[in-house]
């Protein structure tokens, strides 16, 4: 159960190898998240993220779970929890890809939308099913700014949160009334494994301050976060920029 | 950004059980859930929605007065208890009366005074049921003098899983008598009790009103006035610093005779007629309470207190619930909510008291006003919370910066003190430390898991606090 200060008990991470579900779950550890499930595919990142969290006290279970294998989701999640409430579930799984070689496969294209937004959905049922029993928890879905508006350096990642951002979005207002909270968290560029190797974007940020973003925005019971918070305003200005115009911006 | 509080939920009314979905939270107005809440007004009702409540249990609501999240059970069962709100039976010559579970103080109060009888306890709201005042094992300003509710409490019935109802005294069936005095719902639902009241010569109180300088000076004040008043209490500054810190206002007093009362009160001695001063609007009015609007409510509520002032007539609302004259008053803290900490630690922890008090002064967390008093010996009650010492009892805003940490750390020096916290209130803590601040817990346990064992009974709360 959240208590009144907003510090949930218990926390499902989906894409528990994460570098911002992990600076997420040290910070819930470190004050009243002793349970902690971590789901993902076996590797050995997960296996040390696991055994992390359990030097600061949390109790660790790893949960094999792909994003991809939607045929497993409801079984693989609902034996979650049926050990007992999951306060918080943060959806964390997610691919990048690599634009130019996508765009000449199409199969790994189709690939990063499978992950990032079929995935994305059938587990998010699933979750929001069990949440709704619970009549109480939050579901935190990481999208991207990049879902705010594609780009075409990135339009196949960036069309996969998109989908995957309204999804959440609908998923939320469904729940309105349930006790449910949902809420999309949008990073701009997060210095993370994902990105390693990259040229850094303006604003970018770390998970570190993501997590705190996510914690702030879980307390206040927001809908959408945005990290850094001068996003909203970037992102919104953006979106109304004419298309001629998007299209030769540097980025 | 955040929802509003008072977003209409979708009801789905079925007809015939009145079963509804519904948002419910405490009087702290923080982390709600959603139930299936039904309103019996008949025995029977109450009795099949808890047989068939469903795998997540059931729990009984009164008036929603518990801080926190006692009286809610997130995707299970909540009934309401309030409209089983009839007082059964009077025994005007013996002052006992037997009242159904959602029979509020309040109402106790304006049936029973005018016939010279007053509750035998009450908390600082009359907006109590007595399920809830037995469910909580409540106390007052007379803890020292009179013990809690529960201690007038001659009999109850108990409707269990089984959706029996069983009458249980201290006498006959002590253990599961003691175990529902300040159980928090767990052990089942109070259906009616027997209530031994207080015989007064009127409805007004003597009281005697006068300000000690700092936080040893109250002490002193308090323990000195144990024995010459029933009613004791201090309203003490937590906001000042330096030499003013702990200033306080002591109102200590007992009811008024009838010869003591002025003439004009004398023709009506025993009427009850309470203040109401409005209701809070529901507007938003977050950040209206803190540590600057704090401090000058502090200072003038202080300087408003006469140094000493005795043989004040006043009414048992004034008196008692000076709160409940501003209907919603929880409201001020805006959306964000409060919460309220209060625990106790034995005679003899007055250094942890005063390091309390000072670590929250350092800390500048907006307590307006806060409750000092002088327990006298608990009882039997399993997770009764009275227990021989001083208790604090503290109002914070959830959004004030560093709470969490500073309230960790000071549950540390209670425990530390062999004090604890009372569940009325809690809506934070550790479940850690319970067990070793509620020795009797794991009996508590054990006794649930006997009569219980399918936890049928079952509340937010108990789901985290592992009770």
């Amino acid at each position: 159960m959240k208590d009144s200060l907003g510090a949930a008990q218990s926390l499902l991470v989906l894409g528990g190898s994460s570098d911002i579900a992990m600076a997420t779950a040290r910070k819930m550890a470190a004050l009243r998240t002793k349970k902690i499930y971590l789901a993902g595919r076996t590797s050995r990142q997960l296996e040390d993220n696991a055994a992390e969290l359990r030097q600061l006290g949390a109790t660790v279970e790893v949960v094999p779970f792909d994003a991809a294998a939607t045929e497993d989701h409801d079984k693989v999640l609902s034996q979650v929890f049926a050990n007992g409430d999951v306060d918080v579930v943060l959806m964390a799984f997610g691919v990048l890809g690599d634009q130019a070689e996508d765009e000449k496969d199409p199969a790994r294209a189709a690939a990063v939308a499978h992950v990032n937004y079929t995935g994305a959905v059938s587990s998010g049922i699933v979750v929001a099913q069990a949440l709704k029993k619970q009549g109480h928890g939050a579901l935190v879905v990481l999208s991207s700014v990049a879902a705010e508006r594609a780009r075409k350096a990135n339009f196949i990642y960036g069309s996969s949160k998109a989908g995957l951002d309204a999804f959440a979005q609908g998923l939320g207002d469904s729940l309105v009334g349930t006790g449910v909270h949902v809420m999309v968290v949008r990073p701009g560029f997060v210095d993370t494994k994902m990105t390693k190797g990259m040229e850094k974007a303006p604003l970018s940020t770390t998970p570190e301050a993501v997590a705190d973003a996510i914690l702030t925005g879980l307390r206040r019971g927001s809908h959408t976060v945005w990290a850094p918070g001068a996003f909203r305003y970037v992102m919104s200005g953006l979106r109304h920029v004419p298309r001629p115009i998007f299209r030769k911006l540097p980025m | 950004m955040r929802d509003v509080r008072n977003v209409a939920v979708p009801q789905e009314i079925s007809p015939g059980t009145g079963l509804h979905q519904e948002r419910l939270y405490g009087w702290g107005m923080t982390s709600p859930s959603v139930a299936e809440v039904a309103d019996p007004t008949a025995l029977e009702q109450l009795s099949e929605l808890v047989v068939g409540a469903g795998p997540r249990g059931v729990i009984a609501r009164g008036l929603g007065r518990s801080y926190g999240d006692p009286a809610q059970n997130g995707g299970g069962r909540v009934v309401r208890t309030t409209s089983l709100n009839k007082i059964l039976n009077i025994d005007i010559e013996r002052g006992i009366v037997v009242a159904q579970a959602g029979v509020s103080l309040h109402q106790l109060m304006g049936t029973m005074l005018p016939l010279g009888w007053f509750v035998p306890v009450t908390p600082g709201t009359r907006y109590v049921t007595v399920g809830g005042a037995i469910g909580a094992d409540i106390h007052g300003k007379n803890h020292h003098s009179a013990g809690s509710f529960t201690q007038h409490v001659l009999a109850m019935d108990l409707l269990g899983a089984d959706g029996q109802i069983r009458t249980l005294t201290p006498d006959t069936e002590p253990e599961l008598f003691w175990a529902t005095a300040g159980g928090m719902g767990l052990t089942g639902i109070v259906t009616q009790a027997t209530i031994a009241f207080k015989k007064v010569e009127t409805a007004r109180i003597k009281a005697d009103i006068w300000r000690a300088p700092d936080l040893d000076g109250v002490m002193a004040e308090l323990a000195a006035t144990d024995d010459k008043y029933p009613y004791t209490v201090a309203w003490i500054d937590c906001l000042s610093t330096g030499k003013n810190l702990g200033r306080s206002v002591l109102t200590c007093g007992d009811f008024a005779k009838l010869d003591e009362l002025p003439a004009k009160v004398r023709r009506e001695p025993r009427k009850f007629a309470p203040l109401s001063l409005g209701t809070v609007p529901p507007v938003p009015v977050s950040g209206l309470l803190n540590k600057m609007t704090g401090r000058v409510f502090n200072e003038m509520w202080f300087r408003k207190a006469p140094l000493r002032k005795e043989g004040v007539i006043q009414g048992v609302g004034a008196f008692f619930h000076p709160l409940d004259g501003i209907m919603e008053w929880n409201r001020v803290y805006g959306p964000a909510g409060f919460l309220q900490w209060q625990f106790v630690v034995p005679f003899g922890a007055e250094d942890t008291l005063r390091q309390i008090v000072e670590r929250i002064s350092a800390h500048g967390a907006p307590a307006a006003l806060t409750v000092l008093k002088r327990f006298g010996a608990g009882n039997s009650g399993y997770l009764s919370f009275p227990t021989r010492g001083w208790t604090l009892a503290l109002d914070f805003p959830t959004n004030t910066p560093g709470l969490a940490q500073l309230l960790d750390g000071l549950d540390e020096k209670v425990l530390e003190a062999g004090g604890r916290l009372y569940l009325a209130k809690d809506s934070r803590m550790r479940p850690e430390l319970l067990d070793e601040m509620y020795p009797r817990l794991e009996a508590f346990r054990k006794l649930r898991a006997e009569i219980d064992p399918h936890q049928v009974f079952m509340s937010d709360q108990a789901r985290r606090l592992h009770l």
